[in-house]
This record gives structure tokens, C-alpha cells and sequence, in this order.
């Protein structure tokens, strides 16, 4: 496909342009993958002629980094001095890895050019001197990009750039960073009229809509290679009822490692890593070398598993999403994915990941951790062979990023509110971008957008003859360090008593739940924390003891929209059970004999009492995430409807409340305009929206991350931004921040879309009164991560750490004031 | 009376939910570190547009707890203002709060004219940062971590009574941070929120 963009003129080939020269491979070029004993790919051929811009799409060593600099090297056999290519990748070590790789055919080739990093690693003085004299090709991250489009001599900088390279765009599409990098691109355009944009994906459900996200492009697909060899791991023991650790197959995951030369075992959370490469730890026999790679781990640590993986130097890698992108590691030729995949998609990359040989087979097994997932990897297995791949429509372009954008674009100069709207409309993501939007975003970043006009003297942007500058330009340094649209939890490094070098980091929620004594892992040792010193977490470690928590990371994943659809289908219809496991048609038989199951074009609901409580069971089959605020919409109701709710637990699958009376009757409960009507006044108290708007206030520039000074003074300089929200809930409940939060949470963790198509799709309501517990509610009933009724909730935590603290210091408050003396 | 009632320096005092402690020989509330006027100076200074509803939420918060306890004072313990500019700023909407109250300020860092100005009550001082007890003082926005959170929290102990900050927009210091910890090695910390409630101080910074 050909897509114009709108609102440019056609690029006119500048006299000289090197492109025309790029239809066949130069002589030279053509020796050199020769002397390779290569052969050069069709697709990276076809990138070569292309005038357009492109959208590559390959699998895992289908030759995409050459086939995107192909042409760029082209071009620069007789160089101009001045920027020519720009690469961005979402991860600075591909950055790095890439500078390394092209090293090779531009020394073969001869090739006079200038090849350099740029990302946060990089230092000032390489900064500085890249400013005013840019290397031929730059290598960087949309975040170190967008803080060089801040600088007052951007222009000239970018003047001469003829090429931009995204790597995996498939992953940067998925976040704001995408956007982000998207307005960048716009901003280029304008400095580079002519610019060549190339993109380069892995394998994705919609090439199409990622090449409007790019601003139109043609799309260029390399043949999928063979077929992947991928199926269950056959297990000595059936999976368990619930859990999600997987280590009833650490046995059979360990033999399949000795079968293989390098295994990569993807684990879907972080905590579930430590665990498991514990697990392996405790039956190696031998001794392989297996490593643990995940996020929370300290770059060190993360960049002595990847070099020792490139060496050949490991059998096995533990590792999570940290390894999901593209760094060439390697002869993988196994992949196991313990747990669930909830998503096709990403379990068709990270397959990928064995054999980065574009001709075989890639070789990957699936460990369901308990019996729901084994019908949800069986259900994933059917999805891959038919090559039926799911992925979730972008959500409209976010306008905290723009905000963001806006104040940066400030930092160059004085613009034109014009001219910077038609400039924004043409990055993909936010071409139908209103004016109206634009203009409140501007609004915000002028005055702070309030309904009091309480700023009008300390504008942070003022309109000056017709355009938009700081008041301030000192401004301008504080709005570049608060760059980025990654808002991390906050997390706070771990480090050995006595010893700089940090272990890694842990969540600082996680970190304030710890006494001294207790114990936990982190890169695959128990430590036992000893306590807070300036901010970082100090431990020693405990070798041989069993840790008492190893829960350091809660964000999970919710099981995709296809996939999940795909598991009901599977579980309702017995037609279908021939695929399953034996243990698992029974349990499945087993419910239809006692209750229902829940067929596809169902809301399924049981009702049961167990020991004195009533228990609602709702199969939403609507993901994690949106099962929670169901759950919480819920028994709001049945608070106010006196039926006692104590607590709920939800998983990708369902939902689980109990309560202290039974629910009579669920229609009112589940009906749309009940739950929408809910959903207004939960948004606005709860604590997950709260997150939310954090996220939005750093991303738009009301809350700053970065300060100067703030590490040193140890005070915290920002206030909390639970207050901002309240205040502005109160004060200004219109305000566009507020509205960012809002439309945000229809999506992410709050996921309120999926419930109301939940209802929509499935119009028919089953209620089924089971005698007892039911065979599919049972795991339920054994699920972790049950959550008390909320309201209290937080409190209670408070103050049962309270009193325990009390009970152990000896101090006892009766109804006696304590004299606290002088 | 909510709150946590205790004696401190022979006084009987009432640590409230809100941050402010309740005085009742001198029917007098004690706040610290008011700030108001933060919002704006941070935006003239080309800082982060806050939302301008600080002031007001601040001060509607301070009417509510003069309305509970009846005062019949306020004690502002310094930093009451961010700047001049700010203190001309709010002081018609001071003059509705204050209505019948009389007012007795502490100067702070932050408090312009009335830098060092100290009070001295039954024996005990009243002035911005704590310096030789018995002392009751502000400054430092004493925050604790406890259940993932960070609540702000009165200190009481070795000569000392400091105060959270009552102002809407304040950061704050963790109580396990040095100078916090010498000045109370041993005592108790009173959290703010729903309830005020007492834990130990010495257990937590056992380390």
C-alpha cells in the first residue's frame, strides 16, 4: 500500500540526491555479501529501490538492520559531511549493539563515514561535540532524539538528514513512546524536507495500521520462513489446579535443556523468574550454566547475562518481557514459555527467538502453569497455526505526550501555533487531532489550562507577535530533564551492606512492606533486609534459606481479546475437548455434570455457599485487568445492595466474590447502564486512577520527576500527586488532565471497554445455583492475590502494621495519655 | 476530641488527623508550615503550573479545624507563606479564616520580616526548626513510609515535638533521614490520614 500523507507536498530529489543511484546493488556491495557467502535478501533488495517510505516486516533474522542501512550505506560511499541517517530503537543497548554490527561491512567496504551512539549512557563532552559536529549516521532512543529536537540548533543539526531508520516498530507503536517518536518524525520532516522514513517490524497482525502509525508507507513483507515446530512440553506430572509458577515441570523444563544447545525460558513476571531459576538451580545436577535475566535486575548483572549468552557461554536463560526485543543473541534454538501466553502475538515473537536462522524451523514448548491455561495454551497453539494473530487497536493519540511536545518545541524557539498543529497532524498517530484538542493542550502548557485564571501574569508560554514563546527561557532546562513518557513505578536500588554495587531494584510499595529480618530474592539469592540508608534498600545475603517473599512486581499482563474469546470456545464446546489433556476434559466434564459451562455467546454466573459465605463466580473471559474493576464495580453495589461483600479475587478467566448474603438475582448487577453509571463515581476515588493520572501529570510537565539537587537533599521536592488529583476532582473537575485520566483508563488497567463489550457481546445471561463449590470455580477458591473489599482497605493495612509495631516495641495505649516528657 | 491525646513538657496536647495539635490549656491550634502561595511562586519562578486551588484548600481545610476544636487561637509555626508576594496575595482570604482568632506567628525560612521570630508558652519554645527542647516546631514536613505509602506524621520525643506540614502542597523528608534521627533518636510518630495513630519510632530505625 501507498499512502500519501496529507498536507506535504511531494519530496522533490535534490540535484545530487544520492537515492537516484540506489536501484541495484553497487558492485562493491554486491562482492562484499559475496565474500560473506551471502546472498542478499529479496526484501532488503526491494528497500534498496524503494523512493517511498517503508514498512518492513521480517522475522527474527530475516536480515532487517541490514536491509534498513543498506541504503544509507549506499549512500554515504562518497559522503557529505552532516547527519544522513538517523536509527532509533526503544532500547539503548541495541543502539549499542548495532555500532558493533555495521562496524564490520564499513571497514570491508572502505567507507569514510562517522558511525555514533547517542542515548543517556552517552557522555556530556560526546554530547556536546555531536552538537556541533554530527556524525554521518546516529544511533539513539526516541527519548534522546526528542531532547535533541529541544535544542536550539535542531535545525541545523537536521538540516541534512536524508534517512531515518525505526527499529522495532511493532514495540514502540505499543506505548507513547510511539507517539512520541511519531511527533519527532513530523518535526524532522519539516527540518528535512525529503527525508526518507524506513520502519522495521516484526511479524504483526495489521501492517497496515502500522504503517498509517508512521504516517503512510509502503509495506514491504519478507516471506514468514518455515512454519514453527511448537507444542505443549510433555510433563511427568499434570498441571496444577491454580498458581502460576509452573515449578511442577521444573524437572521436564531442566531435561529439555540438556537437549538443546541455548534455551531461552520465558516466565511472564518477574518475581516468577527468581522463583523459577531457583527451581532449576535446586535440580541441576550438572551444573549447566543457566543464567537469570528480567528488569529488575541491575544493568550489571542484565549485561554480564547477555554478554555470557553472546559468548555461548550459557545452556539456558531465565528470563521475562526484558528480553522480548531484538538484540542478536545468539544461537537460541529453543524457546519454553511457562505460563500463559495472553497474547498470540508476542508468543509468535518470542518463538521467533529460537534459530535466528531465517530458513528452520523455530523450536518452541508451552508449560501451562495451572488447568485453565492449559486450555489457553492450547487454544494459542490453535491461534499460531492459523495464524491468527490478535492485537489491540491503538487508543487515540494521547495528549499528554503532545503536551510534553509542545513545551519542548518551545525550548528551540518561538513557533507558530499554526504551523505546529498542520506539523503535528502529520505524525500518523494524531492525524485527526482537532483543533479544538490542540488548542487545549497549547492552553495547558500556556496557563496550566484552569478555569481560574490564576497564572495570567506567570504564563509559562506567552504569545508574543503571533508566536508562542517561554516566559522564561530558564524554563527550558527543567522542562528537557522531565522528558519521556515511561513512568516506571518508583523503584529503589538494592545493594549488599558494605558494597556499591546494586543487586538491582524492587518496587518502592514492595520495599516499604519490609522489616528487617525478612527475606527475599533478587538475582537468584535470598538477601535478608537490614534496612533503608540514603534511599537504597541494603541486604546481606542469606545463602540456603528459603525466601519469605518474592513478590516484587505486580503488573501482570490481561490475556488478549482474541485469545480470550478463543479459550471460551474452546471450554464451552466439548466438541472441542479432543485437543485437550485428559485430566483436563475430566474437570471439565465434571462441571458440566454439576453446573454449567459457560458457551460461547454467554455470561456465564454461578452462585454457591461454601462455609458460611456466599460466593459469586462471574466467567467474564475479559481479561485480568478488567475482571479487577468489574469486580470492584460490582460489590459497590452489593455494599449498597446490604449484601456484606468481604472480598473478590480475579484472574484472566473470572471473577470470584464473596459475600456475606447470597446475590439473588445477577442481571441488575452486570447490566451496562448499572455498571457505566458505577463506573463515573468509582473513577474518580480510585486508587488505580489515581496511578493513571500520575502517569498523565509527568508525561504533560505538572509533575517533575527530575528536579536538580533532589537526590542530594533526600527531601522529597514533589508533593504527592494523590492531592493534585483531588484538588483539581474538587476544584476543577473539566480540567484537561483530568479528561487524559479519563479516557485513559478506558484501556490499560482500568480496561473498562472490555467489560462493556463483555456485556454487549454476550447479551445472554446464565445463572446457574450450584449445590457447592464447582469444579472450574474451585481454583478460583486457591487463586493468590485476593483483595478485600476496598474503602477501608488501605487503612486496615495501616493499622494492623501499626498495631503489630506497638505490640512489638511493648507500648500499649489504653485510654491513658502517654507522657512523652521533654 | 479525635486524635491522639498525650502530654508533652507537662502539657496535655492532641495530635489531629489533619496535622495541626490541639493545645487545650491555651485553646490554642498549632500549625506548621502553611505554605501558602507555593502554586504561584513555583509559576512565576517558570516552574510546573500547579492547580491555583492551594490557597483555598489549605485555608477551607484550617477554617474546619478551628470550627471543630473552637480555638481561640492559631499558632503558625513559621514558613506560613512562601514569599512576600504570596502573603499580599492570599490576604483577603486570610481575613475570613482568621475572623475572631487571634494569631500568633512563627517565623520561618520562607516567612519574609519575621525570619527568627521564637514564643515561649508554659516553658516550652515555639519556633520553626527545632534546636533545644522542649521545642515545638515544623520545618521539616516529617513524612513515614509505611505500607507503601508515605504518610506525613508528627514526631514526638527527646525534647522534641515537630509537626507535618499542613499546607496542600508540600514534599516532605522521611523520618529515617539523619537529622531527623538525632534529633529524636527514641519516640513515638503520630500518622495523619483518616485516624491519628501512634507507632514507635526506636523499632523502625533498628537497622
Amino acid at each position: 500500500m501507498t499512502a500519501s500523507r496529507a498536507g506535504t507536498a511531494s519530496p522533490a530529489a535534490k540535484s545530487g540526491d544520492p537515492a537516484i543511484t540506489r536501484d541495484t546493488l553497487p558492485p562493491a556491495f554486491a562482492r562484499w555479501f559475496a565474500d560473506q557467502g551471502w546472498a542478499p535478501h529479496p526484501h532488503q533488495l526491494a528497500l534498496l529501490a524503494e523512493r517511498d517510505d517503508t514498512l518492513l516486516i521480517a522475522p527474527t533474522g530475516g536480515g532487517k538492520t541490514l536491509a534498513g542501512f543498506l541504503p544509507s550505506l549506499v549512500d554515504l560511499q562518497a559522503p557529505e559531511p552532516g547527519l544522513h541517517t538517523l536509527y532509533v530503537s526503544p532500547l539503548k543497548a541495541l543502539a549499542n549493539d548495532i555500532a558493533r554490527n555495521l562496524a564490520r561491512p564499513v571497514a570491508d567496504l572502505g567507507l569514510d563515514i562517522r558511525i555514533e551512539d547517542r542515548t543517556g549512557d552517552t557522555s556530556a563532552t560526546r554530547r556536546a561535540r555531536q552538537r556541533v559536529d554530527p556524525p554521518h549516521v546516529l544511533l539513539t532512543t526516541p527519548e534522546s532524539l526528542a531532547l535533541m529536537l529541544s535544542y536550539e540548533e535542531a535545525p541545523r543539526i537536521f538540516a541534512t538528514l536524508r534517512r531515518v531508520v525505526i527499529d522495532e516498530i511493532h514495540a514502540l507503536a505499543e506505548s507513547k513512546r510511539g507517539d512520541q517518536l511519531m511527533l519527532g518524525l513530523a518535526r524532522l520532516r519539516s527540518l528535512a524536507p525529503g527525508l526518507q522514513v524506513a520502519g522495521l517490524s516484526a511479524t504483526v497482525e495489521d501492517p497496515a495500521a502500522l504503517a498509517r502509525f508512521m504516517g503512510g508507507a509502503r509495506v514491504i513483507e519478507a516471506p514468514p520462513g518455515p512454519a514453527p515446530d511448537i507444542a505443549m512440553l510433555p510433563t511427568s506430572a499434570p498441571a496444577p489446579w491454580a498458581g502460576g509458577g509452573g515449578h511442577y515441570a521444573a524437572a521436564d523444563v531442566m531435561e529439555a535443556i540438556r537437549g538443546a544447545r541455548l534455551t531461552l525460558v520465558f516466565i511472564n513476571t518477574r518475581a516468577q523468574a527468581e522463583l523459577f531459576f531457583q527451581a532449576l538451580w535446586a535440580i541441576n545436577d550438572e551444573n549447566l550454566p543457566i543464567g537469570l535475566h528480567h528488569g529488575s535486575l541491575s544493568r550489571e548483572a542484565r549485561a554480564k547475562a547477555e554478554a555470557a549468552m553472546a559468548s555461548g557461554a550459557l545452556r539456558a536463560l531465565v528470563c521475562t518481557g526484558s528480553l522480548d526485543l531484538g538484540i542478536d543473541w545468539g544461537d537460541v534454538d529453543l524457546v519454553i514459555q511457562i505460563g500463559a501466553p495472553h497474547n498470540v502475538k508476542r508468543l509468535v515473537q518470542r518463538i521467533g527467538r529460537a534459530n535466528h536462522r531465517y530458513d528452520s524451523p523455530s523450536r518452541a514448548r508451552m508449560v501451562p502453569a495451572n488447568r485453565f491455561e492449559v486450555v489457553e495454551c492450547v487454544a494459542a497453539l490453535q491461534a499460531v497455526a492459523e495464524n491468527d494473530l490478535d492485537g489491540t487497536p491503538r487508543a487515540d493519540a494521547p495528549l499528554d505526550v503532545l503536551c510534553q511536545h509542545i513545551l519542548l518545541t518551545a525550548c528551540v524557539g518561538p513557533f507558530d501555533a499554526d504551523a505546529l498543529y498542520s506539523e503535528v497532524r502529520r505524525a500518523g498517530p494524531y492525524a485527526a487531532l482537532s483543533r479544538a484538542d490542540f488548542d487545549a493542550c497549547l492552553d495547558f502548557c500556556a496557563t496550566g489550562g484552569y478555569a481560574l485564571r490564576a497564572y495570567d501574569r506567570w504564563q509559562r508560554l506567552l504569545l508574543r507577535e503571533g508566536r508562542w514563546q517561554l516566559r522564561d527561557p530558564r524554563a527550558a532546562r527543567m522542562i528537557r530533564m522531565n522528558i519521556g513518557t515511561i513512568t516506571d513505578p518508583e523503584t529503589m536500588k538494592v545493594r549488599r551492606r558494605g558494597n556499591r554495587v546494586p543487586l538491582g531494584e524492587i518496587e518502592e510499595s514492595f520495599a516499604a512492606s519490609l522489616t528487617p529480618g525478612d527475606t527475599f530474592l533478587i538475582g537468584g539469592q535470598t538477601v535478608r533486609y537490614e534496612g533503608l540508608r540514603e534511599m537504597v534498600v541494603e541486604v546481606t545475603p542469606q545463602p540456603a534459606r528459603q525466601p519469605k517473599i518474592a513478590v516484587f512486581n505486580g503488573i501482570k499482563m490481561a490475556t488478549s481479546v482474541q485469545l480470550s474469546a478463543r479459550v471460551q470456545a474452546l471450554l464451552g464446546d466439548p466438541a472441542q475437548w479432543d485437543a485437550l489433556p485428559a485430566e483436563v476434559r475430566e474437570w471439565l466434564d465434571l462441571q458440566r455434570r454439576i453446573s454449567v459451562l459457560p458457551e460461547p455467546g454467554t455470561l456465564t454466573c454461578e452462585t454457591f455457599l461454601r462455609a458460611g459465605r456466599a460466593y459469586f463466580c462471574i466467567y467474564g473471559f475479559a481479561g485480568r485487568n478488567a475482571h479487577q474493576t468489574l469486580a470492584l464495580l460490582v460489590t459497590r453495589r452489593m455494599e449498597e445492595a446490604g449484601l456484606g461483600p468481604l472480598g473478590f479475587v480475579a484472574t484472566d478467566y473470572a471473577v470470584l466474590i464473596w459475600s456475606l448474603d447470597p446475590v439473588a438475582d445477577p442481571a441488575p448487577l452486570l447490566a451496562a447502564e448499572n455498571l457505566r453509571a458505577g463506573f463515573d463515581d468509582w473513577l474518580a476515588e480510585n486508587a488505580v486512577m489515581k496511578r493513571s493520572f500520575r502517569a498523565v501529570a509527568q508525561v504533560a510537565g505538572l509533575l517533575q520527576r527530575n528536579l536538580p539537587g533532589q537526590r542530594k537533599s533526600g527531601k522529597q521536592a514533589t508533593f504527592s500527586s494523590d492531592i493534585l488529583y483531588d484538588t483539581l476532582r474538587r476544584f476543577d473537575p473539566g480540567h484537561l488532565l483530568l479528561r487524559i485520566t479519563r479516557d485513559a483508563a478506558r484501556h490499560g488497567l482500568v480496561d473498562f471497554d472490555r467489560i462493556e463489550a463483555m456485556v454487549s457481546d454476550r447479551p445472554r445471561l446464565v445463572h446457574a445455583r450450584a449445590p457447592h463449590v464447582t469444579p472450574l470455580a474451585a481454583p478460583l477458591l486457591l487463586e493468590a492475590g485476593r483483595i478485600p473489599i476496598r474503602g477501608l482497605g488501605e487503612d486496615r493495612l495501616i493499622e494492623a502494621e501499626a498495631a503489630r509495631m506497638m505490640a512489638e516495641a511493648g507500648l500499649y495505649f489504653g485510654d491513658g495519655a502517654p507522657d512523652m516528657g521533654a | 476530641m479525635s486524635g491522639f491525646p498525650f502530654r508533652f513538657a507537662g502539657q496535655a496536647f492532641t495530635a489531629r488527623p489533619s496535622g495541626a495539635l490541639w493545645w487545650g490549656a491555651e485553646a490554642a491550634l498549632v500549625v506548621a508550615d502553611l505554605h501558602l502561595g507555593k502554586a504561584e511562586r513555583m509559576a512565576r519562578r517558570g516552574g510546573a503550573l500547579l492547580p491555583p486551588y492551594e490557597v483555598q484548600a489549605t485555608l477551607e481545610r484550617l477554617g474546619a479545624e478551628l470550627a471543630a476544636t473552637g480555638a481561640r487561637r492559631l499558632i503558625a509555626l513559621g514558613d506560613s507563606f512562601d514569599d512576600d508576594a504570596a502573603r499580599d496575595g492570599v490576604a483577603a482570604a486570610l481575613e475570613g479564616v482568621f475572623a475572631g482568632v487571634e494569631v500568633l506567628w512563627v517565623g520561618g525560612n520562607h516567612d519574609p520580616g519575621t525570619a527568627g521570630a521564637e514564643a515561649m508558652l508554659h516553658g516550652i519554645a515555639l519556633r520553626h526548626i527545632a534546636a533545644e527542647g522542649p521545642d515545638i516546631s515544623g520545618h521539616y514536613h516529617p513524612k513515614l513510609r509505611i505500607a507503601g505509602r508515605r504518610v506525613p506524621v508528627f514526631l514526638i520525643g527527646g525534647g522534641h515535638l515537630i509537626l507535618p506540614a499542613f499546607g496542600t502542597y508540600t514534599g516532605g523528608l522521611d523520618t529515617d533521614a539523619p537529622v531527623l534521627r538525632n534529633l529524636i533518636p527514641e519516640g513515638l510518630a503520630v500518622l495523619t490520614g483518616r485516624t491519628a495513630r501512634p507507632i514507635p519510632l526506636g523499632s523502625r530505625r533498628r537497622a
